[in-house]
């Protein structure tokens, strides 16, 4: 139990020193631009056709939930703004961060890894390449940079999916439903929340680069690295989940009603 | 006489492990080393301490006159641009193509044009015998192949010190051949300072101007290869007696 405890405190320590050097040396030169664009199409944009259709289909059936309760107290007219609020607040980046852990996570992790077990990073060194640098502090940007377009794509096709579903049961008409959708939602109902992505979006890349980059042993450990990646990273996520909502109601109080 | 690489009384170790025993020795300008020795002895070790890949736990380490052990990482990087590595498994970077791999270090560290880098990476494709394949991906193409590339690669910014682990494992006779003839031509045109890791003799004895065995940490004996055939040591002898692949 003692050793457990060490070790974990251990990696917990080469995690955060891990963290400080991607702040230390993402503002030094080179800043290599080409490479961030590059991680942001391949982050990004691939991770885009699994946002849309999964805020679609959250957004469908957290309208059905929505209606099945708010119809007991006839406050039907409520659906929409009840289901941007959720979506907007917690649900999209929420939902978001742990899709993207899922897929981004993953994908770091086992690519860092194999490059790490085929000697591509020693390579990298060899060729006068600040292998951190170009692999870690890259991806950790494109992380942060792209979780919250990610998130804001995810919010709005939730709100398409909602209309979707409730369009079928009560008819209702676009434009009324999208009036709807925004009659209670403020800027600290969006903006904080979509901010807060970004925190995701470093935990997820700082913590799949970090297991990805120290790789030890061959396929197994690329493995490891991969599926860790995720574990981690969605438990850290969560976690920081709980202290950024209370920081956003201490920050912005008007975000609590 | 100048010495490009030299080593003083370096130590590693691993854990418990002591994998390089207060190692010394030199390599001349434009001449080449050959390390030998049985797996596991600290070959490969060796040759990532000369680009700086892992630091000694002692000793000093000269490349080109520059103590690279204690070189901060912008210095060692400059170190870095004099040397070509050519790694065991050619460590090709599979997300680019071919032509890719060997432009990466062009489009790194020079001013070059597109077109000639364009140029360039044939120029130096058709020197590993390999032109026509840079739009290949490194996955589309064989284990023979992909050394060769690598080794374009590592001679792209025309190093003065070249730096091979294991340049013939994995590769047919004639591949091996034509790549020793390639590290001949390296040394006797470009003067081109090498030391190269292999387990295969008749390699040792074609392209080296020295040969150096390892064994227990420890560089046993180091000189021409007639020299080693009368070393003191029987485990040197029965190295140079192999005329295979050990």
């Amino acid at each position: 139990m003692k050793r457990r405890l060490h070790a974990l405190l251990l990696w917990a320590g080469e995690l955060a020193l891990f963290s400080l050097r991607v702040f230390r040396d993402a503002p030094r030169a080179p800043r290599e631009g080409a490479e961030i664009a590059r991680q942001i199409f391949e982050i990004g944009w691939r991770s885009l056709p699994l946002i849309l259709a999964a805020g679609f289909a959250v957004g469908a059936v957290m309208s059905m939930h929505t209606r099945a309760s708010l119809e007991r107290f006839g406050a039907e007219a409520l659906i929409p703004a009840g289901l941007a609020l959720a979506l907007f607040k917690e649900t999209g980046p929420l939902v978001t961060g742990l899709l993207f852990s899922g897929r981004v996570g993953a994908g770091i992790g086992a690519e860092l890894g194999a490059m790490r077990v085929s000697e591509q990073i020693d390579a990298l060194e060899s060729l006068a390449v600040d292998s951190f640098k170009y692999l870690v502090v890259t991806r950790v940007a494109a992380c942060v940079l792209v979780l919250p377009i990610l998130t804001t794509a995810m919010n709005f096709t939730g709100i398409i999916g909602g209309f979707v579903a409730e369009t079928v049961i009560s008819g209702m008409s676009f434009a009324l439903y999208w009036e709807r959708a925004w009659s209670l939602v403020d800027f600290t109902d969006y903006v904080p929340a979509t901010l807060k992505t970004c925190v995701f979006g470093f935990i997820v890349g700082t913590v799949a680069s970090y297991l990805g980059y120290n790789t030890k042993g061959g396929a197994e450990g690329v493995g490891q690295a991969s599926t860790r990646s995720v574990v981690l990273s969605s438990i850290l996520l969560i976690v920081t989940n709980v202290v950024l909502v209370k920081a956003i109601f201490f920050l912005f109080p008007s975000a609590q009603g | 006489m100048d010495h490009p690489i030299r080593f003083e009384t370096v130590t590693k170790s691993f854990g418990s492990l002591t994998v390089l025993k207060e190692v010394t020795f030199e390599v001349p300008r434009g001449k080449v080393l050959c390390v030998l020795g049985r797996s596991g002895t600290g070959k490969s070790v060796l040759i990532k301490q000369i680009v700086g890949l892992i630091p000694p736990d002692s000793g000093r380490i000269y490349v080109q006159n520059e103590e690279i052990t204690s070189l901060p990482p912008r210095k060692l990087a400059a170190v870095r641009k004099r040397m070509g590595f050519l790694f065991q498994y050619s460590a090709l970077f599979d997300s680019i193509s071919v032509g890719e791999n060997v432009a990466f270090p062009l489009r790194r560290h020079t001013t070059l044009s597109r077109e000639e880098i364009r140029d360039k990476v044939s120029r130096k494709l058709r020197r590993v015998g390999l032109e026509g394949i840079q739009n290949k991906m490194p996955s589309e193409i064989s284990g023979g192949m992909r050394k060769r590339v690598g080794l374009a690669r590592a001679l792209a910014l025309d190093p003065p010190i070249l730096l091979a682990d294991e340049p013939s494992s994995g590769l047919d006779p004639v591949t091996s051949r034509e790549i020793d003839t390639l590290f001949l031509d390296l040394k006797h045109h470009e003067e081109t300072t090498m030391v190269i890791v292999t387990h295969h003799i008749p390699s040792a004895r074609r392209i080296g101007d020295e040969l150096a065995v390892l064994h227990e940490g420890r560089m046993l004996a180091r000189g021409s290869a007639a020299e080693l055939e009368e070393s003191e040591h029987e485990i040197v002898r029965e190295f140079m007696r192999s005329e295979g692949a050990i």
